[in-house]
């Protein structure tokens, strides 16, 4: 933290002095402007997370979560309270004794029997900051009747399809990329070309066709069937087949001197140095990987001990109504696991960049 | 009987597409040479290495290690070793990891790699340095270590592609006398690229001068040093350079453009011919006596040795190299003395050497 004080306060620093310059107060403006966009989603909807579900299907944009006391009134049951002004002019929590009109009758908690009339406008709620721990522990914990959630087998779900997935891709775009950069063959521009170019078709297109695939291949419904479809990525072959173009050719002729089969050089030798992309592409397929939905829903759906995170927040989402807190608070709580991963992953790429310092 | 050469090549050939980089090599090393090939750029001299060290495939001809046919053998297999001109460490290895890299890939037993690996350490004084990533040494020390692992490879040759070429002039020197001792040691047969000929001549068994894909002469240092077979060869070798003067030989009697003449024959030669004569057998005299007198344009003071750059009446420049001291300014006249017996001649479209048969 004492470190972290003077990194985050940096200037660019000039010869005359000034503590900050133009520059810096650009660069802070942009960096600043840039976290805004990422966090404020995330920050409102973790805010919202916390809300109770009345707060959130009023359409109360308050970022603190507030609920209505409610209080146990003697021979009326609870009721839910409100602030108002007696005809004196004192502050009173009062709960209403009749149908809300233009001028509702209403009641002192202390004092039932004393009831008068208030316009409507004059009755505010009495409200308490209350954290919405349910919004999390119902679906968690399976109570208050949501049991369909089940939290356990989609987060196994979701982390085996990101993790095989993930490794899977890793595997075969280095493989690729490591013939498409290093070896000369005929039309080895024109594959690298093509690779690319299947980056221009949307993969709502081929929909139908890779259900086919996947369909006459029987990894339909399986797991499987959402991670061998998205393990070759023309994006990481070109962002490893890129990297490993600066790894030099005499690295590779030294490693076949020393009698290296061409698998050993691409474990040993080309793998390691291209560990910085490929941690870039292990963070960019797992976010992939983590927050894909239709092809998972597409493949998964049929059966609910298959569904991932992502499908299983759908559960909450019903033709008529929907839990948006339990949708927010659920959807908090699948960020978390990636969120790690990219913590994790970070540190990777650092010391992998200071280990590749080739002269 | 003649024991069986290191490396033969016969009639090697080898284009790049449309282009032809080596024109037809033939070429014998005997077992326990330092051979050093030499050449300025792009004659074809690493292109050459690299074709016996398989790493490309020539287009034609024989390349036979041990007197066996190796052309489609693979690179590993060869048993050669290489140190390469940026040294191609292992960024991501220890040092200890980049010796035994070679041998792991061998599958020779743990033991016996810690062994060599350790061996090889101590003779290039590494041995501190084993835990090291390449990234933390020196250029120097990563030189050694790129020996090292060719050295624990234990090859039939070693094969070195300008290793000297990114240290700076004092380790390079040092570097230098530390090969040759470890040639020595070692006795293996090692081909060495270079374009400096002073490497090739103070390490070399025998050079092998290269221009334009072609080999240009071949042998002992001294011997290409004192009879280069043409014009090329004689500049190439030798620092400073030789100087050349233009000239006419024509009835027995040598003219040259700046205005000496010598009775001269050579073969029987007739027309332009090329004198090369080495700037230390040329003597100088301040007085202005002698064969010529030139004007100092500049000089060397370096102690032990001096080097005098000059002009002719016709702006041909000439090199002196004395080895002693002399007062010297510039502008000044001095009279120079040529050593007849170490004039070499070059004649002919392709300025071969001429033996000069008769000078009277």
């Amino acid at each position: 933290m004492a470190r972290l004080i003077p990194f985050l306060a940096r200037t660019k620093g000039s010869a005359d002095g000034k503590p900050i310059g133009v520059t810096d107060v650009l660069a802070y403006g942009y960096l600043v402007l840039g976290m805004l966009i990422i966090l404020v989603p995330i920050l409102w909807t973790f805010a919202t997370s916390l809300k109770p579900e009345r707060q959130i299907d009023n359409f109360d944009t308050r970022l603190l979560p507030l609920s209505q006391i409610e209080r146990e009134i003697p021979g009326e049951g609870v009721r839910p309270i409100y602030r108002t002004r007696d005809a004196e002019g004192r502050n009173v929590e009062v709960f209403k004794t009749g149908p809300t009109r233009a001028m509702t009758e209403v009641a002192p908690v202390d004092d039932p029997a004393a009831m008068f009339e208030v316009p409507r406008r004059d009755l505010r709620p009495a409200e308490e900051i209350r954290i919405a721990t349910e919004n999390y522990l119902d679906p968690l914990l399976k109570r208050n009747g949501q049991d369909t959630f089940n939290f356990p087998t989609y987060l196994f779900n979701s982390v085996f399809v990101t993790v095989m997935a993930t490794l899977i891709t890793l595997l075969i775009n280095a493989m690729a990329a490591f013939a498409l950069s290093k070896y000369r063959f005929r039309g080895r521009l024109t594959f690298t070309i093509l690779i690319v170019a299947t980056l221009l078709i949307p993969s709502s297109i081929i929909l139908v066709s890779l259900f086919f695939v996947v369909w006459s291949f029987g990894i339909f419904g399986s797991l499987w069937g959402v991670i061998i479809p998205a393990a070759a990525t023309p994006t990481g072959v070109f962002l490893l087949r890129q990297y490993m173009l600066t790894i030099p050719d005499e690295l590779l002729e030294a490693a076949r001197m020393d009698a290296a089969s061409e698998w050993r050089i691409f474990w040993r030798i080309v793998l390691p140095l291209s560990l910085p992309a490929l941690s870039v592409l292990a963070i960019l397929s797992v976010i992939w990987r983590w927050n894909d939905f239709l092809w998972p829903l597409i493949v998964l759906i049929s059966d609910p001990a298959k569904h991932t995170l992502q499908i299983g927040l759908t559960t909450f989402s019903g033709e008529f109504d929907s839990d948006f807190n339990y949708i927010l608070a659920m959807t908090i709580v699948s960020l978390l696991p990636v969120t790690l991963v990219f913590v994790w992953l970070q540190r990777f790429i650092t010391t992998g960049i200071a280990t590749t310092g080739l002269k | 009987m003649t024991a069986t050469p290191a490396l033969q090549l016969g009639d090697i050939r080898k284009s790049f597409g449309e282009v032809t980089v080596i024109h037809g090599v033939d070429l014998e090393i005997a077992e326990g040479e330092f051979v050093v090939f030499v050449g300025p750029s792009g004659c074809g001299k690493s292109t050459l290495l690299r074709l016996i060290a398989g790493l490309d495939d020539p287009t034609s001809g024989d390349i036979l290690i041990q007197g066996r046919r190796v052309n489609a053998v693979s690179e590993s297999e060869r048993g050669l070793a290489m140190v390469f001109q940026s040294y191609a460490l292992y960024p991501h290895m220890t040092v200890r990891q980049n010796l035994s890299f070679g041998l792991e890939n061998m599958r020779m037993p743990r033991a016996d790699i810690t062994a060599r690996v350790d061996g090889a350490a101590e003779l290039l004084q590494i041995g501190m340095l084993l835990d090291r990533r390449p990234g933390q040494l020196s250029g120097g020390q990563r030189q050694r270590v790129a020996i090292g692992r060719a050295i624990v490879r234990e090859p039939v040759i070693f094969l070195f592609d300008e290793p000297l070429s990114n240290l700076d002039a004092e380790l390079r020197l040092q570097m230098r006398v530390e090969i040759s001792n470890l040639h020595d040691q070692l006795g293996n047969t090692m081909i060495y690229v270079t374009h400096d000929q002073v490497e090739a001549m103070t390490m070399a068994d025998r050079i092998v001068v290269l221009r334009g894909g072609r080999i240009e002469q071949v042998g002992r240092p001294l011997d290409i040093y004192n009879t280069p077979a043409n014009r090329f060869v004689a500049g190439f070798i030798g620092a400073p350079q030789m100087n050349f003067l233009a000239g006419t030989l024509a009835d027995g009697a040598l003219t040259l453009e700046c205005g000496l003449t010598r009775p001269m024959h050579a073969e029987g030669h007739q027309g332009p011919v090329t004198l090369g004569i080495r700037p230390e057998s040329i003597d100088v005299d301040l007085d202005g006596k002698g064969d010529l007198t030139v004007k100092v344009r500049n000089y060397e003071q370096l102690g032990a040795i001096t080097y005098i750059y000059c002009a002719f009446p016709n702006d041909e420049t000439l090199t002196v190299q004395l080895s002693r001291q002399i007062p010297l300014r510039r502008g000044q006249e001095i009279g120079v003395t040529f050593k007849a017996a170490d004039f070499h001649l070059f004649g002919g479209d392709d300025e071969h050497a001429l033996t000069i048969t008769e000078m009277t």
